[in-house]
């Protein structure tokens, strides 16, 4: 772990992604324990609308919200989202994938085909079904996420785990008598951690754009609680007022995402060095 | 068995899966679909009527009669009716599905005419300043959600030229052709930037692999111009990830961009499936979500046909 962060720490790309990534953690954390400028939720009702000041760093909304202190528990929200969607599609997809390629014949049929049948579904329809039937709020918008990641991950992981299950070590390990969950965990497990972590770093790039969409549609995060799609989406009418309210919010979203899209590509390059410097 | 068989054999079995599972998250929708459809007027009618309209929707009926029902319907063409609208589900989508249609090829116009080109400058300058620009372009273009971009577009449209796009209805393109597509350019734009971004990517990354095989430098070798070289012998064969990717990208394209019909207030299928879930009409809902994983299998299985004829290593099982 702290080897890889290292030589992602040297490639260009990784070290830029890895710093946005820091300093949105950070904003994350500081806005879980409280430690914003002013109160997120609290109404300044003589100071509405007020440009980017010393007082108001990113101005103030509508209601007189301070829109710096909104957009730091906007980005704890959002990345709340994106890792418990991106754990549990990782963890649940993992397991159907290994378990597909282990078993193979029947069960791997049944699964692969349950997952494509997921995969018929163009992500953000999957998301707003799941919405229709749970109601919208920040667990459905993890469950929806997560469901739509699972069948990617079990792809990911199904691949590789079925040539690793043809290899000499995994053979070796059988007959030598290791229990099958030592040989899934230890052989086939291990050995996928570089694809993984790559497709993990994508995902979460996804997941912060699709939760900033679904909120932006009014189906993620419910107010008040302050999230960068909603903020971003209140913005619309004020525009031309108060573009601030626009500006900022979307700033923030695309820098996100582009944190995690440029060290997912850098972690690429660096796991499989037959891509290197292909990617841009 | 050919891969082509086995991808057709397994599509009307995902089919069959996919309508079950609509039907049947559909059904786990909480609350019953007559005050959904009626709202506080429901509360007006006599036991006598409201089972008069469950038998007329057909949800009086076990779970399992009420798919076949539906199944049944849907090999006749027949989706329901929508509550919404009064009119049947297939029509209504029918009615919303060109504007879609015209949106995602002009995004796919839009997105290949600029990713291409960039994506094979980026590859035959690969390293250099060009190349570098390229690259951070579509890094950033990736990283951008189509709705930032759809509203700044509007915010610069409307601040700096005074201008509103159209929005609200569409004129059909048989109608009026060019006020058709002048509607539809700034939405298309919006669509078609994170995926020109995309297209640059894997053109680039494309190209730069076949400029690196040795067909490639045979005709170097040869004394092929270097731009024949490209355009003639690396470009058909660095198209075939393209050709993948429109095509997957297309398929999710037809499926209505949501949010950005929403922010153009385009009506399109995308905003028709999102006004059949806050509406909860259950009929509409179904009949649009299955038309639209119908259609992304279909472009799906049709990329990977094509994939198939462009690349004839798969044909033989080869890969």
């Amino acid at each position: 772990m702290g080897k890889m962060l290292s030589s992602l720490f040297r490639h260009p790309s990784g070290r830029i992604g890895l710093v946005i990534i820091g300093f949105y953690l950070l904003a994350a954390i500081l806005g879980t324990l409280g430690l914003t400028p002013h109160d997120p939720l609290k109404l300044f009702a003589i100071d509405r609308l007020k440009a980017p000041s010393g007082t108001y760093w990113f101005g103030t909304d509508l209601l007189g919200r301070d829109a710096f202190s909104r957009l730091m528990v906007g980005i704890r929200q959002s990345m709340l989202i994106a890792f418990a969607s991106v754990a549990i599609a990782t963890i649940a997809g993992t397991i159907i994938g290994l378990l597909s390629a282990w078993w193979g014949g029947l069960w791997d049929g049944i699964f692969m085909r349950v997952m494509d049948v997921l995969l018929a579904f163009p992500a953000i329809l999957l998301a707003l079904l799941i919405i229709a039937i749970v109601g919208p709020g920040t667990m459905t918008s993890v469950a929806a996420i997560a469901i739509v990641y699972t069948p990617i991950f079990a792809r990911v992981v199904r691949g590789p785990a079925l040539s690793l299950k043809q290899r000499d070590f995994v053979d070796a390990a059988r007959t030598f008598g290791s229990s099958q969950g030592y040989v899934l965990t230890r052989h086939l497990l291990l050995n996928l951690v570089a694809p993984l972590a790559v497709q993990v770093t994508l995902a979460l790039a996804w997941a912060l754009l699709t939760e900033a969409g679904l909120s932006f549609l009014g189906l993620g995060t419910q107010p008040p609680t302050p999230s960068l799609g909603l903020m971003l989406a209140e913005s619309r009418n004020l525009m031309t007022h108060a573009p601030w309210l626009m500006i900022f919010p979307a700033v923030t979203i695309m820098l996100g995402i582009l944190g995690f899209n440029l060290t997912g590509d850098a972690l690429r390059d660096i796991l499989d060095p037959r891509t290197q410097r292909r990617e841009a | 068995m050919s891969y082509v068989v086995q991808r057709l054999l397994t599509f009307p079995l995902i089919l069959l899966g996919v309508s079950i599972l609509v039907f049947v998250a559909i059904r786990l929708v909480p609350g019953d679909a007559i005050t959904a459809m009626l709202g506080t007027e429901a509360g007006l009618l006599t036991p006598v009527q409201r089972e008069a309209l469950a038998a007329y929707f057909g949800i009086d009926q076990p779970i399992w009669a009420q798919y076949l029902r539906w199944l049944t319907g849907l090999f006749q063409g027949d989706l329901g009716i929508s509550s919404i609208y009064g009119k049947p589900v297939l029509s209504v989508i029918l009615e919303r599905f060109p504007l879609t249609l015209q949106l995602s090829l002009m995004s796919m116009v839009i997105a290949l005419s600029i990713g291409v080109p960039l994506g094979v400058l980026a590859a035959s300058r690969n390293e250099r300043p060009s190349d570098l620009v390229v690259r951070v372009l579509a890094m950033l273009g990736q990283s951008t959600p189509n709705f930032v971009v759809g509203i700044l577009i509007i915010y610069v449209l409307s601040v700096f030229f005074g201008f509103v796009p159209a929005m609200g209805t569409f004129t059909p393109l048989f109608a009026d052709p060019l006020a058709s597509i002048a509607q539809l350019i700034f939405p298309a734009i919006t669509l078609g930037f994170a995926f020109a971004a995309s297209v640059t990517r894997i053109s680039r990354s494309a190209m730069l692999d076949v400029l690196s095989d040795d067909y490639v430098r045979t005709a170097r070798s040869k004394g092929a111009t270097p731009m024949s070289v490209i355009w003639h012998h690396a470009l058909p064969n660095a198209l075939i990830p393209v050709v993948t990717l429109s095509g997957v990208e297309f398929g999710y394209l037809l499926g209505g961009a949501v949010i950005v019909e929403q922010i153009f207030a385009l009506p399109g299928l995308g905003r028709l499936v999102l006004d059949a879930i806050t509406q909860r009409d259950y009929a509409l809902v179904q009949g649009t979500v299955l038309f639209i994983a119908f259609n992304f299998l279909v472009v799906n299985l049709l990329v990977d046909l094509a994939y198939v004829a462009l690349d004839p290593r798969i044909r033989i099982g080869r890969r």
